[in-house]
């Protein structure tokens, strides 16, 4: 089995014992346990892992880590298929497959870079000023075009098989990265007694340690930084979570933070998560999210086997492989020199050094050995078709060239400080380090460590995690020791800043997953985009998936420097969450599919379904909406039935789903005399009364019916959509309005089963289970308590129906045996379950106002109710209701309709038109809101609001409806369609 | 300088040497016949119809940071007029006529893509709703049609149609809405606008409005005193910090809206989508991310960020509605700051300042209008007068009652 032409043969955190297959791009390829897809590939000299956006140049991979703008694919197959993947943090697992993105028909042979050929015309910006002639292209030829040539990775298309979990976690100290600060910061802390969570996105900690040579008290950093773990891990009061990245600073000390629980494996464990998603509420923390090295500016930048210098120490160091055959080095600070030293020891053959500064201190300069040293100089152009070949570099002398297959770039080291501004705060320039550091104002609790903080030697960096690990455990309120600290490294991070090499030919990149070269931004300069902001919307820089990692700090200086203004003066543009891309399903967690919101059900929903309910979502709850009966052909059919049975018979409906409050106390009448419009602190004990309540604008909020059920407690039910609604109204009302009330509240929706029993036979049925229920005991709009065998059952004399009719409430746990009793009291007497279709039917032959009426933008005149205004006390609504418009007498008002062709079915939403009136929105007189085929009239009905509709009855209009073919010739008519006079109620 | 193939192929050839900046980045005079407050879509937009329709051009557009800083580039990018009530259709219709005709009319592509704009009902009471608002549009020459769940299913066939937790039942359908490229917006106006000779301040903030004897004079600024005959605000989520230095006090509050994006990818869904069953909506940018959002985050607040909640229940109804989105990555979320009105609805009116104007309340709709808008508005501030499309957008409306609440949540900012 080969181990790949670039690995070295010995070295690295990789597990030559555990040799492990993959494909890319459907050739089969071997890595070893500890790589990363992005090392496995060049191990075995896959230089080329993908095609830029824009232009599909071939491109490699640039980094070691999630900075990645390059080598991105797409990971798996299948369902599983995931673009847009780092490559750099992607852990090779057996079995894994990718795939490179962007090209067509292959990798090697890509049509669209054809794109190429455009050249200057395509330069940045330029569509804002071309594909608009003609002016129907646009959409029809241009735009479709540019669609398919955008994106990069294509989605799977279908559900992730894959679940995500939630998880919440508290302590004393987050440590966010564990780099040397991180990991000390955290040592410190945990010693104290806090409790401590260590996050880092790696799946080995140490951060840089793992790819240096250097060492710490005497022993290899990534061994030191192995034991610290080992001690971490022994402590109770600290929890480590590798592969997990801290994504996002929320408000009061919130961080949000995604652990890939599987994405190392083939697929998840049984009952394993792919991903976890925390919530971690910390009272302090630590940022030591250590730095990312950026790029120098110029020609030819983007070919693959140029790679950023740090990356190429990691892939040496920590993976073993090397960067080419012959590696040249380009830099502008001491820091970088370490490469030099690392390819040396490794074996690698390096060409030449070249150092932008034109001096550099001898004990740096030794680091290089005897290969060559250029100073004063700088990479102007790097040449190759598929691949770095050769090098033009421009020194005082003149212009040399050079053969290498890998160059290694350093311009410097940013601050990883994205969480730091999380919450709004500007970072500040630091012209020592030539980079932006830690903003003035941070969020509350948080305090930065290590190269984060601008502590670029490990020295400094340790030193600088131990105080601020401290520092946040005190803060916590605890007391930490200060540890001594290791031995370790103080060498130069000195640096001279070089954006960009004048001497450039070719196209020079900024940012390289968007294509954003030198001269975009100098023309976007031109054309008047100076702020740091319009150069980055104008020109796409730092918008790819990267963020900009490697490019801001680049782009930015580079338009100070084209507009004459300093960098601190030009400043940055702001870094928003997540700081690392998180799924859709980890956010979403458990919640979706049938899962999305929870499914409320009745007590007697086993009930219903064993009657053979069809059942609709109504809010978040189940109700059966009709019961199907052999021999029916449509739903129709059946709700026809159901009606009919309410009207001969006697039917039975579960009502449970209706808001239900409780409220006691000695001031529930004043208070509900100020939450109803209507008077209720005269309703005697035992009794029930309509109450119809307003929002403080005047409108209607909603509607139904109070008992009261002894001289100090009440119940209220509410329609099933405003339950809660209601309840945050009321509460408002007795906390924030009249706290001085004497008023307790308690919403009981879920702890009453509640079922009308309506019809002519309503009374026989209950009263083989209650006894007598008759007009003496139980007369219209009473409100009794029965003892059914033991349990309370409340019995409420009320009909939506028109007919004689009962509520009847137990508590929940026995709903479904109540509804199994009624329908056995029921037998001989018609009983007949109905649904939420025929209870809707029964209402509109009554013109009783619902959901579709009771739409906000009524009022209780406009329902026909203006009457239950009561004039003789205040109320909630009361003064805003008085306004002009909401008293205007043309305002639409409840009609009932009904279709002139008896065989026509209207459909509401229609508006209302006089006969022959032009369609314009001056003539519209209103709207259709209900519309049900009464089986009692046997023809469609409907409720609606139309201009002084109670004035028209009898008058002919059209129902305007273009959307589902209602339109018809309607009759105005009263809104109560059946038994007008009100009599079968008593009956 | 005018953009044509002619000019395109010229640059190309000289290396894009020739190109000149969008608009000027002007000095601020003395003095103006009237400066807009706000260099947002609106405020541009206002400047750029008082230049073109009414020969206004000694104006000036005063921005306190970069032109297009606020809500117009920060947002999710649509457009469209399928609105019920007649105080806003009007509107939102001359918007979308505007809309498409504005490349020609600008020569700058702002990219508007009309493929469509599809609202998802779940429940009969929200079909009837949406077939109210189509035939309420139709009524007023809006096209729109009512689809049912089949022909949901032709046009959108990776929405969830066999597990979903609010099965879809149709949905309505706005053809002509869409998206539009939103900070091209923001430039166009102000390229159009400054070639007519309007000054485009930037970093200039106002930081006082003086009056005298009930008349507006000028505005204090962090670059001096600007003297204007009028005076017209168009500051988004600010509306309630600069009406405060007139002593306005206004029936708005200020809340935070996130929206994000995902990375990019290969063409996935074809126009906007809403979700019914919350508060959801997605599109797809001409660069391939997903664009989307959901509810305000429910707290008033003045930060440009939002929080944990609403990021996981946007989240939760991607995946509701779109089960194919479970490993597609969000790449960033960034939040803005809403006039939220009493009503849902914005306010373009006089104020009881003579000389002061007010554009404000657009909640979380502001991007669609922009173009309406600053016609209206331009209208208002040259004439006095509201434009036919805009009568019914009155600041009094909230002591009459002729409130244009769309969705009938009442007095209550964070419901609309």
């Amino acid at each position: 089995m080969s181990v790949g032409p670039y690995r070295l043969p010995t070295g690295g955190a990789i597990d030559r014992a555990q040799a492990l297959s993959f494909r890319f791009d459907g050739t089969s390829l071997t890595g070893f346990a500890g790589d990363t897809l992005a090392s496995a590939l060049l191990a075995n000299g896959h230089r080329v892992v993908g095609r830029s956006f824009k232009y599909h140049r071939p491109r490699g991979v640039l980094t070691a880590g999630p900075e990645e703008p390059n080598a991105l694919v797409e990971l798996r197959s299948g369902a599983r298929r995931e673009p847009n993947t780092k490559a750099t943090t992607a852990e090779l697992f057996d079995g894994l497959e990718a795939a490179s993105q962007n090209r067509w028909p292959s990798l090697r042979f890509d049509i669209g870079a054809a794109a190429r050929l455009a050249g200057s015309a395509a330069s940045a910006g330029f569509y804002y000023k071309t594909f608009m002639w003609p002016a129907a292209f646009w959409e029809k030829v241009y735009e479709p075009a540019i669609r398919r040539a955008a994106g990069l990775g294509r989605a799977s298309g279908v559900e992730d098989p894959d679940t995500y979990e939630k998880a919440f976690a508290f302590c004393d100290v987050l440590v966010i990265g564990g780099g040397p600060a991180g990991l000390i910061a955290a040592l410190t802390a945990g010693r104290s007694g806090a409790r401590v969570i260590l996050c880092d996105e790696d799946f080995v900690l140490g951060g840089r340690l793992n790819a240096e040579r250097t060492e710490i008290d005497g022993q290899p950093a990534a061994i030191w930084a192995a034991a610290i773990a080992t001690e971490l891990e022994a402590l109770p009061n600290v929890r480590v979570m590798r592969r997990t990245a801290v994504v996002g600073v929320y408000d009061g000390g919130t961080y949000a933070a995604l652990e890939r629980v599987a994405d190392h494996l083939l697929e998840p464990p049984f009952g394993q998560p792919r991903q976890r998603f925390w919530r971690i509420v910390a009272k302090t923390a630590v940022l030591a999210t250590g730095a990312v090295e950026r790029p120098i500016v110029f020609g030819g930048n983007d070919k693959p086997g140029v790679m950023m210098a740090g990356a190429v120490r990691t892939y040496l160091n920590r993976f073993s492989v090397a960067p080419g055959r012959r590696v040249a080095f380009f830099a502008n600070n001491d820091d970088a020199w370490t490469t030099a030293a690392d390819l040396r020891a490794a074996g690698v053959d390096l060409v030449a050094v070249i150092d932008s500064r034109a001096e550099v201190a001898d004990h740096i300069r030794a680091k290089a050995g005897n290969a060559r040293v250029e100073l004063s100089a700088a990479v102007a152009d790097a040449k190759g078709g598929y691949g770095l070949t050769s090098l033009q570099i421009a020194t005082p002398k003149g212009r040399i060239a050079l053969d290498a297959d890998a160059l290694a770039v350093s311009g410097g080291w940013n601050p990883q400080l994205g969480l730091a501004t999380h919450l709004g705060g500007k970072p500040q320039w630091s012209e020592r380090h030539a980079a932006f550091l830690l903003p003035a104002d941070l969020p509350a609790g948080l305090t930065v460590a290590g190269a984060a903080n601008g502590m670029m030697t490990t020295a400094e960096a340790l030193a600088d995690g131990a105080a601020k690990g401290a520092t946040a455990a005190d803060a916590a309120g605890f007391t930490a020791a200060p540890a001594p600290l290791p031995r370790a490294s103080d060498e130069s991070f000195a640096v001279a800043p070089l954006w960009q090499v004048a001497a450039s030919r070719t196209k020079a990149f900024v940012d390289f997953q968007n294509d954003v070269t030198a001269s975009d931004l100098a023309l976007s300069v031109r054309e008047g985009f100076t702020s740091v902001e319009h150069l980055k919307r104008y020109t796409t820089l730092g918008m790819a998936t990267d963020q900009g990692r490697t490019s801001n700090v680049n782009g930015l200086a580079m338009l100070a420097a084209l507009t004459g203004r300093g960098i601190a003066e030009t400043g940055a543009t702001r870094a928003r969450p997540p700081e690392r891309p998180v799924a859709f399903g980890a956010l979403a967690g458990l919640h979706r599919g049938k899962h999305l919101k929870p499914t409320r059900l009745t007590p007697s929903h086993r009930w219903a379904a064993s009657e053979g309910a069809v059942f609709i979502e109504a809010g978040p709850w189940l109700r059966a909406q009709w019961y199907p009966r052999p021999g029916e052909k449509t739903w129709l059919d059946s709700v026809s039935r159901e009606a009919a049975a309410v009207r001969s018979a006697v039917g039975i409906c579960d009502v449970s789903t209706l808001g239900k409050i409780a409220l006691f106390g000695r001031d529930v009448g004043a208070f509900l005399d100020r939450v109803y419009c209507n008077t209720f602190s005269t309703l005697p004990v035992g009794k029930l009364r309509y109450g119809l309540m307003l929002r403080e604008d005047g409108f209607v909020m909603d509607d139904g019916t109070t008992a009261r059920l002894s001289e100090n407690e009440w119940v209220m039910s509410t329609t099933t959509a405003n339950a809660a609604k209601v309840m945050h109204h009321l509460e408002l009302a007795r906390q924030v309005l009249w706290p001085q009330l004497d008023v307790r509240l308690a919403s009981v929706t879920e702890q009453w089963a509640q079922f009308a029993i309506a019809g002519p036979n309503a009374r026989a049925l209950l009263e083989r289970l209650l006894g007598d229920v008759s007009d003496e005991v139980v007369p219209y709009l009473a409100a009794r308590i029965f003892d059914l065998g033991g349990i309370p059952a409340r019995l409420f004399r009320v009909s939506f129906s028109g007919e004689r009719a009962y509520e009847i409430a137990v508590p929940a746990q026995y709903g479904d045996a109540l509804a199994h009793e009624l329908m056995w009291a029921g037998e001989g007497l018609g009983v007949t379950p109905y649904g939420t279709e025929a209870l809707g039917v029964l209402r509109i032959e009554k013109g009783h106002v619902a959901g579709n009426e009771l739409n906000g933008q009524t009022t209780a005149r406009d329902l026909g109710l203006g009457k239950m205004m009561s004039a003789k006390k205040d109320y909630i609504g009361r003064v805003m209701a008085a306004r002009p418009a909401l008293i205007d007498p043309d305002r639409p008002m409840l009609a009932g309709f009904r279709a002139v062709d008896p065989t026509k079915r209207p459909r509401a939403g229609a508006h209302f038109l006089k006969i022959g009136a032009p369609e314009t929105p001056e003539n519209d007189e209103g709207y259709l809101t209900s519309v049900a085929f009464s089986p009692a009239l046997n023809r469609w009905i409907g409720l609606g609001f139309i201009k002084r509709g109670p004035e028209r009855v009898g008058e002919r209009i059209r129902a305007y409806d273009r959307m589902q073919g209602g339109d018809l010739e309607l009759e105005i008519c009263a809104p109560v369609f059946v038994d007008p006079e009100g009599t079968r109620v008593h009956g | 300088m005018r953009f044509s193939f002619l000019s395109i192929a010229r640059e190309a050839l000289r290396g894009n040497r020739g190109w000149t900046p969008h608009w000027r980045d002007a000095e601020p005079k003395a003095a103006y016949d009237a400066v807009i407050i706000g260099g947002g879509g609106h405020g541009l937009a206002t400047a750029y119809y008082l230049a073109k329709n009414h020969g206004l051009t000694n104006i000036a557009v005063l921005e306190k940071s970069w032109i297009g800083s606020g809500n117009v580039g920060r947002n999710t990018t649509i457009v469209r007029s399928n609105y019920l009530l007649p105080g806003n259709i009007p509107l939102y219709e001359l918007s979308m006529k505007l809309w498409e005709g504005l490349e020609r009319d600008l020569n700058y592509n702002a990219m508007v893509s009309q493929r469509g704009v599809l609202n998802l009902c779940h429940t009969d009471a929200q079909r009837d709703a949406f077939a109210r608002r189509g035939n309420a549009m139709r009524l007023h020459g809006v096209e729109a049609e009512l689809l049912d769940r089949k022909a949901v299913q032709r046009m959108c066939p990776f929405l969830d149609f066999d597990n979903a937790r609010f099965p879809i039942q149709g949905g309505l359908l706005q053809r002509r809405g869409g998206t539009v490229r939103h900070d091209a917006v923001a430039w166009g106006y102000a390229r159009g606008a400054s070639d007519r000779g309007v000054d485009i301040v930037q970093n200039c903030a106002v930081t006082g409005i003086r009056i005298a004897n009930g008349v507006v004079e000028g505005v204090e600024t962090t670059r001096g005193f600007i003297a204007a005959k009028k005076v017209a605000m168009a500051v988004a989520g600010s509306t309630s910090q600069v009406a405060s230095m007139a002593g306005l006090r206004l029936p708005i509050e200020s809340h935070v809206l996130q929206a994000f994006v995902s990375e990019g990818l290969k063409p996935l869904i074809p126009g906007v989508i809403t979700f019914g069953a919350g508060h959801f909506y997605i599109s797809q940018s001409d660069k391939g991310g997903l664009v989307f959002g959901g509810d305000i985050d429910g707290y008033n607040s003045y930060a440009q960020r939002g929080n944990l909640h609403v990021v996981e229940d946007v989240a939760e109804e991607a995946m509701g509605l779109m089960p194919m989105t479970g490993r597609l990555r969000m790449l960033r979320s960034w939040g803005g700051i809403m006039d939220m009105s009493m009503d849902g609805s914005p306010i373009i009116d006089r104020t009881p300042i003579d000389g002061l104007f007010l554009n404000a309340g657009w909640c979380y709709g502001g991007f669609k209008a922009i173009p309406g808008s600053g016609l209206a508005y331009a209208h208002l501030i040259a004439k006095g007068e509201p434009h036919p499309a805009a009568t019914a957008l009155r600041l009094d409306r909230f002591r009459t009652g002729h409130l244009i609440d769309e969705k009938g949540q009442g007095a209550q900012a964070n419901l609309h």
